[in-house]
């Protein structure tokens, strides 16, 4: 399998397309700034979102039983699965249940996670992703690279092009605006002619029952409201113990993922229309595993707004592709390891620990001091490739012992000084592939001190 | 059974109970929130029209929506050509060119406006609508989401949902386009209250 690095250097082979996919996220991130600074409470918001999300994860169990009474009381089937397959199964069973041909689906990482798509698609049901980018990335093959902007990483060329082979827009089309019209017309058809309707869940509320999902599109509603079935996929992490608490997290999300005050839906979902049915199910999916993880449970406080990819040095250069897994980026990096420490040992180093995820998580998740504990364990764990564990090796002997430092320094400016370009620069020096070695100083810090302070 | 496998690991794994903050409450003055709640409205990509009385109402709509050939209203004022108590199957509401709700409460803070679903005649009404407005009045704006959730109950109703603008995406290249798969516009029409 290929690592997070190398397909990092394929992303970077083209430069400029690079360069665009780097300023397109920053300027998120900057939008993201400018929200924030308009709510002079910002810090307390972000405090409050993670004590509550604390104290929820505390008394989980209970809250989780609270909703699933609240929400029976309200006449919704609640039903609960341990993984992804069980929460397919149950999806597909209402379907069949109610003969259900074709599904609408509005954003749901939850879904992407348990593969719900390819499930329903070999069992002879349609399902049509309806978030425009999702729609997209569905119509061309491929898994979101974000979890906010799904196709983030496609230019407007190649979905004209898209378009144009599926949808039969005109060739050559780029304008967004048209674009976007067209598949508007496209989703209407499928909205009037689904028999059910699947959402991802944002917020679901203990005290009451219901759920709460946000969209900016509309997609979620058209679909909810005009087929007579609904369901309803949350993650266990997802409740909420009351609708005040919404008060804090409304705030929170929409700012931090796209730098507007609020999504321009946020739709509440209690009972079911008249004549409908509406069905919820909880998921684990290994969730209730991290839980036990205790310094890395706190990445389920996650409320998927996406700020830690946008303001990623790592996730802007090298695109949500590279990390293989639905959720990329820095809470990708420290969500992947608990799902399987071997296959994605190497997204813990996809990061300079630069710290700037950590600060702009709304829900203040310590995500680069969670990236450098898990080196810590896939290093134990012995999942270390072996180039970078004989550098640790090397690097551990000679920093034990001082004056084998001070030699290897000298020898080090030396050579960066005297030798040719190829003897310093190959295949094995790993760091000076994409980076130029810095100039090496006259003197090191120790020899400067003994010449300048000691003799004095 | 997967339900007592999940909340038996829960159990197993949760860390000690932590204390439930409560929240404070952060409003500003309340001078500010027509104004604010304006800003909001239009930098959300709908607009703000000011009446004065219920009367003004059928006229404003056919100043709003003049090409509109069906309206569907869940106002006594405004009639439209949809009886929205007669649409059983919610895909008939399709050709509807323009809509008229009522909001319960607008937000300062982000434009947002409260409808229950008795507020919008059909659940479906204010997203397949091409075009939707909302008629508020203003002595019913909060300043901000805390504010909000204390006033309203999500539940009174099986479906509400707070609305801040029209339907939008950026999802090609994070070029904004107004109209994705919702309404195309949105007009907040502040109707100060008579009783």
């Amino acid at each position: 399998m290929k690592q997070h690095a190398d397909k990092a250097a394929d992303f970077l082979r083209n430069e400029a397309r690079a360069d665009w996919h780097d300023e397109a996220l920053w300027f998120v991130r900057a939008k993201r700034d400018k929200a924030t600074h308009g709510v002079p409470e910002w810090e307390t918001l972000r405090e409050l979102a993670s004590g509550i999300k604390e104290h929820t994860l505390s008394n989980l169990d209970g809250y989780l039983e609270q909703f699933e009474a609240n929400a029976r009381q309200n006449g919704v089937y609640v039903h609960w699965a341990s993984n992804a397959a069980e929460h397919n199964s149950i999806v597909h069973g209402i379907l069949i249940a109610h003969e259900v041909k074709r599904l609408v689906k509005s954003k749901s990482m939850l879904t992407e996670e348990c593969g719900l798509n390819e499930y329903l698609a070999e069992h002879g049901i349609e399902v049509v992703d309806t978030d425009l980018g999702e729609r997209i990335i569905q119509l061309k093959g491929e898994p979101p690279s974000h979890i906010v902007m799904p196709a983030i990483h496609l230019k407007k060329e190649e979905v004209g092009e898209l378009f144009h082979e599926k949808l039969q827009t005109e060739q050559g089309a780029s304008d967004p605006k048209y674009l976007t019209e067209a598949a508007r017309q496209h989703l209407r058809k499928k909205f009037l002619a689904a028999q059910a309707a699947l959402t991802g869940v944002n917020f679901a509320i203990a005290q009451t029952g219901g759920v709460v999902v946000c969209t900016n599109e509309g997609n979620a509603d058209m679909g909810v409201h005009l087929a007579p079935l609904q369901i309803h996929s949350m993650g266990i992490e997802k409740v909420i113990p009351r609708a005040e608490h919404l008060g804090v997290f409304t705030r929170l999300l929409a700012r931090s993922a796209t730098g507007q005050p609020i999504t321009i839906y946020t739709s509440h979902y209690h009972r079911p229309k008249a004549g409908g049915e509406m069905h919820i199910v909880i998921v684990d999916n290994g969730r209730s595993a991290q839980l036990g993880r205790q310094g890395y449970r706190n990445a389920l406080k996650c409320i998927r707004c996406g700020a830690c990819m946008n303001t990623c040095p790592i996730y802007r250069r090298s695109g949500g592709h590279s990390y293989g897994y639905t959720i990329p980026g820095p809470i990708g990096s420290i969500l992947t390891p608990g799902i399987s420490l071997e296959r994605y040992s190497n997204l813990p180093f996809a990061s300079t620990l630069c710290g700037s995820c950590s600060d702009v998580c709304p829900v203040k998740i310590n995500i680069h001091e969670q990236l450098y504990n898990w080196r810590q364990d896939i290093a134990k764990a012995g999942h270390l490739p072996v180039a970078k564990k004989q550098g640790m090796r090397w690097a551990g002997l000679v920093l034990a012992r001082p004056k084998w430092y001070g030699a290897f320094g000298k020898l080090a400016r030396w050579a960066i000084r005297r030798l040719p370009r190829f003897m310093l620069y190959n295949s094995l020096n790993l760091w000076g592939k994409g980076r130029d070695l810095p100039e090496p100083p006259e003197q090191s810090f120790k020899e400067w001190y003994h010449k300048n302070r000691i003799k004095k | 059974m997967s339900k007592d496998e999940i909340i038996a690991a829960i159990r197993k794994n949760k860390p000690a109970e932590t204390a439930l903050p409560s929240i404070p409450a952060f409003t500003y003055a309340q001078g500010e929130l027509l104004p604010t709640f304006i800003t909001m409205v239009e930098a959300g990509g709908g607009r703000v029209i000011e009446a004065s009385s219920p009367d003004e109402l059928p006229a404003l709509a056919s100043t709003l929506f003049p090409d509109a050939e069906i309206i569907a209203s869940s106002l006594p004022e405004i009639k439209g050509n949809v009886r929205l108590s007669d649409i059983g199957q919610p895909q008939k509401l399709e050709p509807v060119d323009a809509a008229v709700i009522r909001g319960q409460l607008g937000v300062a803070e982000n434009g947002a406006i409260w409808a229950s679903e008795a507020d919008c005649g059909h659940r479906v009404l204010p997203f397949i609508t091409q075009h939707l407005a909302i008629v508020l009045a203003p002595e019913d704006l909060v300043c901000n989401m805390h504010e909000a959730y204390s006033r309203i109950q999500v539940n009174a109703t099986g479906f509400g949902l707070f609305i801040a603008g029209p339907s939008k995406t950026a999802d090609i290249e994070q070029s904004l386009v107004i109209g994705a798969q919702g309404a195309r516009s949105l007009a907040v029409i502040l109707l100060p209250r008579t009783d």
